[in-house]
């Protein structure tokens, strides 16, 4: 791009260096610093009491739940991605726009809002504690509450992703296919799906990290239960306050390794299809030509 | 793929039967519609639904107290303080990841998104290893005298982490189509490299500074597991609103949780709406040209 190339105006050599070291300063003080601390705290006292504070059967029935919330809350939300996606790139009706924002709402909402919606639903004294209670079905302070709270506020992620790429595709090729006398089912599987596959992995792969990474909302509706709702963050939380500072790193550098490989696969997508690092949904009614 | 029966199609005369409509449109939209209002709009209408429930003279004595007025104004504070500092920093490493190529760009470049990526609770716990009075920059802080740790500057220190990919991401595109030539013939006219910034570029960013500063700021009032490690938590001190509401909640104090939430909420959404408004104008003007 010309931009890299550019040399006169603007960023004689001292002032280019100097911001250059501003920035990479900041960002080693902000990001690179915590990253390290964790690893570091964690491996502090050996690998060897790393291993076990890993192995404990706490951290293992913590990272079971996690994996079991996010293999529920994803998919949900993956199914739910699609069809906003489909529906919003691909006819034109009126409120589009507010449709659009308010999926985007839980982005708004604090975690522990997030939270405290599914207390007062389904809590001992919510609209539904009653019901719940006579049928002896647990919601909140269990594992389903932890799922709605998850669900909650990963609940943009993967529909923001794909209405642009969608949007971006156009309606052509799958106009082509149904012409062609393919149904609908056989249009999406076999021509919207593959054109997505990119975007929806993307959108996928955010849910996903924000997912097992939930604290605040899950916090708040998990009634803290060792070894039944404590899900990675929380046992991170709980050890921590124990003065168990080795252990809660170490569970710790788990989660920072998931926001590690999160990072590369966002990379390695971005790097297969640049469109999506600027996606945005297109909101107004005269879509713009894409060619 | 479909290219080439695209082209058969096309080229076919005999083609007479209109453009099909697509498929799906009742089943979709409805499918979203249903998962929007039973996930999200039933509950949190549940809220504010719950807060009048309990009366307007309840959510005044609860909104109007000391202890929760300092949690809010802590909140919103620090937040201001954290987004104005992700203005300045986000713009300088936007700025640097644009126009200037060093070593490890790419590198650098991927690293802003942790924030992102990495659970707030981990973050919360190595923030405050990292500024606590024994840690790496606590230690040396306080020497100096400066205490980070479980004061409201390890809060603003916090929610500076949270929000500075926001406002980076924001600046980033329209940095990139940013004309290099308008500021070329500003610095062809014996403008300074400065008054080309100020002139030129600034007007330009302010949309976009404004958008990040404004979803850095909505990020930052309501973030909860990076602050309360390293806040400290005192009462009428280092007590950020959210987690008030937590606090709230754990006393069975579900009317006091409630009023709170809906002051955040209301907040969240003025500030959402505006953003909204702002991406409208900025959108406007750009395809004006």
């Amino acid at each position: 791009m010309a931009a890299a190339e550019h040399s006169g105006g603007i960023g004689p050599r001292l002032s280019r260096r100097l911001l250059i070291a501003v920035a990479l300063t900041f960002l080693g003080l902000f990001l690179a610093l915590p990253l390290l601390v964790v690893f570091v705290q964690a491996l502090s006292k050996g690998i060897g009491s790393y291993l076990l504070a890993i192995s404990d059967p706490m951290a293992w029935a913590a990272i079971k739940l996690t994996l079991t919330v996010a293999a529920i809350a994803v998919p949900c939300n993956l199914v739910f991605g699609v069809a906003a996606a489909w529906a919003i790139a691909k006819f034109e009706f009126r409120g589009k726009s507010t449709l659009i924002t308010l999926i985007d709402l839980p982005f708004a909402v604090s975690p522990v809002i997030a939270g405290l919606v599914f207390i007062l639903l389904f809590g001992s004294h919510g609209w539904f504690g009653g019901l719940l209670r006579a049928h002896h079905i647990r919601v909140v302070f269990a594992v389903p509450g932890i799922v709605l709270a998850t669900v909650f506020v990963t609940f943009p992620f993967i529909a923001r992703e794909l209405i642009p790429v969608m949007q971006a595709q156009g309606k052509d090729d799958e106009e082509t296919a149904l012409s062609l006398g393919a149904n609908g089912w056989q249009t999406f599987w076999r021509v919207t799906l593959p054109n997505i596959r990119w975007g929806l992995l993307y959108g996928v792969l955010l849910c996903n990290a924000r997912a097992m990474g939930e604290f605040g909302a899950v916090s708040v509706v998990s009634g803290h239960v060792r070894g039944q709702t404590n899900t990675m963050p929380l046992h991170v939380e709980i050890l921590y306050n124990e003065y168990n500072y080795t252990a809660a790193f170490a569970v710790a550098s788990l989660l920072a390794l998931l926001a590690l490989l999160t990072l590369a696969g966002k990379s390695f997508l971005e790097w297969r299809q640049p469109e999506l690092r600027r996606a945005q949904p297109v909101r107004d009614r005269t879509r713009r030509q894409i060619t | 793929m479909a290219t080439p029966a695209a082209a058969i199609d096309l080229d076919n005369p005999l083609r007479r039967t209109p453009r099909r409509v697509l498929p799906g449109f009742g089943l979709t939209l409805g499918y979203t519609m249903l998962y929007l209002s039973l996930l999200v709009l039933i509950p949190l209408s549940a809220v504010f639904i719950r807060s009048l429930g309990s009366g307007w003279g309840h959510f005044w004595d609860v909104v109007t107290d000391r202890r929760v007025l300092a949690a809010l104004r802590l909140s919103f504070g620090a937040s201001l303080m954290a987004a104005s500092i992700n203005i300045i920093f986000g713009l300088v490493v936007a700025w640097v990841l644009v126009r200037y190529p060093f070593p490890f760009k790419r590198l650098v470049d991927a690293s802003v998104d942790l924030p992102f990526a990495l659970p707030t609770a981990v973050a919360g716990i190595a923030l405050t290893a990292l500024y606590a009075p024994t840690g790496w920059l606590g230690a040396r802080l306080l020497s100096l005298g400066v205490a980070v740790a479980f004061t409201p500057l390890g809060i603003i220190v916090a929610l500076t982490f949270i929000g500075l990919p926001f406002v980076v991401r924001t600046l980033q595109p329209v940095l990139e189509d940013l004309d290099n030539e308008v500021e070329q013939a500003a610095a062809t006219l014996g403008a300074s490299g400065l008054q080309a910034f100020v002139r030129v570029i600034l007007p330009a960013l302010w949309p976009a500074l404004l958008t990040g500063f404004a979803l850095a700021f909505a990020r930052a009032v309501g973030e909860y597991g990076s602050v309360i490690f390293i806040a400290g938590n005192m009462p009428m001190k280092s007590e950020i609103a959210p987690l008030l509401i937590v606090t709230k909640l754990e006393q069975y104090d579900y009317a006091g949780a409630t009023a709170i939430a809906v002051v955040m909420l209301v907040a969240s959404f003025a500030i959402m709406l505006a953003i909204n408004a702002l991406q409208h104008f900025a959108l406007t003007r750009h395809g004006g040209r």
